[in-house]
C-alpha cells in the first residue's frame, strides 16, 4: 500500500529538512526521550508527513527494545525511511548537535548553571508542561492502536505493571509482540477468521450472545 | 590512550544500554566513576542534575559532559575535552546507528508479511501503556511538588498540567511554543 509519498521535493532538500527538523526537535526535547514524542508527532507526522501516526506506534516498539537511545532510534528509522542511509545519518546529527552544543558551552562557560535561580524557576514551569506533553499524545495513540474495551486491558496491565513493580519496558514489549503472534496462530487456525486479529474477535462475540436465546 | 578507553567504555554502554536513559546512567556511573576513576561522584551527580536540565535525550547529554570532564580532569586543555566530549558521543551512538539500520531495513521489508502485523496487533496496544506509564513516573513530588510541601507550586503545577493539556488536546498548539511559554509562567510565578 503506498502512503502519501507527499510533494516531489528535490531529494536534496529533504535531507537538509531531516537535519533541521530532528535539529529543532532535539533542541526542545526536555526530560528524556519520550518528550520527543509530542514534537515527532506534531512536525514529523503532522506537519511533514514522513510516517504516519500507526508507524510511529510500531517505531517506538522497535526504538524501546534496541540497545541506545530511544530518542536517537527513533531519528535513525525515520531517517532512514524517507532518504536512506545518508537521511539517518544527517537526522542522527540533527538528533544530537543540539545536546552536544548545549552541553559543551555549560561545561565551558557556565558551570554553575544547576545553581542559577531563574533556570532553576523555569524549569519548575517546564516539569509539568513535560509531563502534560507526554499524557496528551497518550490519547492520541491509543486511538491509532483501535484501544476499544476488548483490549484496553493490554495498555492498563502495561502501565501498571511499570509503574507499580518497575518492571521493564522490554518485558512488555517481548510479552506483547508474543501475544500477538500467538493471537494470530491461533486466528488462523479458526475456520472463516479474517486476517485481522481484531476483527475476528468482533465477530465471535456475537455468535455467543444467541445460543441463549435459542 | 583515553580517547581509546573512552570510545570503548562509551561503545560497551550504547551496546547493552537497554532501557533508556536513566538506566543507562546507572551503566555509566560504574564505569566512570567506580571502573576508571574519571570523576568523582559528585561531579557526576552534578553532570546527571545538568544533563536533566538541558535540551536533548539523557544519555547524548551525560555522555557528552562525561567526555569533556574525563579529558579535562586528566589534565588536558579544553579543546581536547570537546574532542573527548565528541569521542564519547559519538561511541555511545555507533551501536544503535548500526543495528537499527539493519532493523530499519528489515522491517520496511518484511512490514507485510502477516507475521509481523500480528506481532504489532499485539505490540500497538502495548505500547499505549508504555506512554501511559512513562507520564505516571514522572508524577512525582519531584515535578509537582506537594500540597504541604509548597501549595503555591502544588496548585500552579496542576494548573499547567491541565492548560497544556487542554492546549494541546483541544487546540492543538505547537508543543515548543507551550512549553516556551510554560518557562515563562515558571519564571513569573516562582
Amino acid at each position: 500500500m503506498l502512503r502519501n509519498y507527499q510533494s516531489p521535493s528535490p531529494s536534496a532538500l529533504q535531507t537538509i529538512q531531516l537535519f533541521t527538523t530532528f535539529f529543532h526537535i532535539g533542541l526542545f526535547t526536555i526530560g528524556g526521550g519520550y518528550a520527543m514524542i509530542p514534537l515527532i508527532e506534531a512536525k514529523v507526522v503532522d506537519e511533514k508527513q514522513w510516517i504516519s501516526r500507526e508507524e510511529l506506534l510500531d517505531l517506538m516498539a522497535v526504538a524501546q527494545s534496541c540497545p541506545g537511545i530511544f530518542a536517537v532510534n527513533i531519528a535513525i528509522f525515520i531517517g532512514y525511511k524517507t532518504r536512506g542511509v545518508w537521511g539517518a545519518l544527517l537526522s542522527t546529527l540533527g538528533c544530537i548537535l543540539p545536546s552536544f552544543l548545549i552541553i559543551l558551552s555549560i561545561a565551558l562557560f557556565f558551570r554553575q548553571f544547576q545553581d542559577n535561580p531563574w533556570v532553576a524557576r523555569a524549569f519548575r514551569g517546564i516539569r509539568p508542561c513535560v509531563v502534560a506533553l507526554i499524557a496528551a499524545p497518550t490519547f492520541k495513540m491509543a486511538k491509532t492502536a483501535k484501544i476499544s474495551l476488548y483490549n484496553v486491558w493490554i495498555p492498563a496491565l502495561s502501565a501498571f505493571l511499570i509503574w507499580m513493580f518497575g518492571v521493564s519496558p522490554i518485558w512488555i514489549i517481548v510479552a506483547a509482540g508474543l501475544g500477538g503472534y500467538l493471537y494470530g496462530r491461533l486466528m488462523s487456525f479458526t475456520p472463516e477468521s479474517s486476517p485481522k486479529g481484531e476483527g475476528s474477535l468482533n465477530s465471535q462475540e456475537p455468535s455467543n450472545d444467541i445460543k441463549p436465546q435459542q | 590512550m583515553l580517547y581509546v578507553q573512552l570510545f570503548y567504555t562509551f561503545f560497551l554502554i550504547g551496546l547493552f544500554g537497554f532501557g533508556g536513559g536513566y538506566a543507562m546512567l546507572s551503566m555509566i556511573q560504574s564505569e566512570v566513576v567506580t571502573n576508571h576513576h574519571w570523576m568523582t561522584m559528585g561531579e557526576f551527580t552534578d553532570i546527571v542534575a545538568v544533563s536533566q536540565m538541558t535540551p536533548g535525550p539523557i544519555g547524548i547529554n551525560s555522555a557528552t559532559y562525561v567526555g569533556y570532564t574525563a579529558v579535562v580532569n586528566a589534565g588536558l586543555p579544553h579543546w581536547m575535552g570537546i574532542l573527548g566530549s565528541a569521542t564519547a558521543t559519538f561511541a555511545v551512538v555507533l551501536p544503535s546507528f548500526i543495528l537499527m539500520l539493519l532493523i530499519s531495513k528489515f522491517l520496511m521489508q518484511y512490514k507485510h508479511h502477516p507475521l509481523m502485523e500480528h506481532i504489532f496487533t499485539g505490540l500497538r496496544p502495548a505500547v499505549v501503556g508504555l506512554l501511559a506509564a512513562a507520564c505516571l513516573l514522572l508524577m512525582t513530588p519531584d515535578n509537582f511538588s506537594t500540597p504541604t510541601e509548597s501549595p503555591w507550586q502544588f496548585c500552579i503545577s496542576v494548573a499547567i498540567f491541565i492548560l497544556t493539556l487542554i492546549a494541546c488536546q483541544t487546540y492543538k498548539m505547537n508543543p515548543i511554543r507551550v512549553l516556551l511559554f510554560c518557562a515563562l509562567v515558571g519564571i513569573l510565578l516562582f
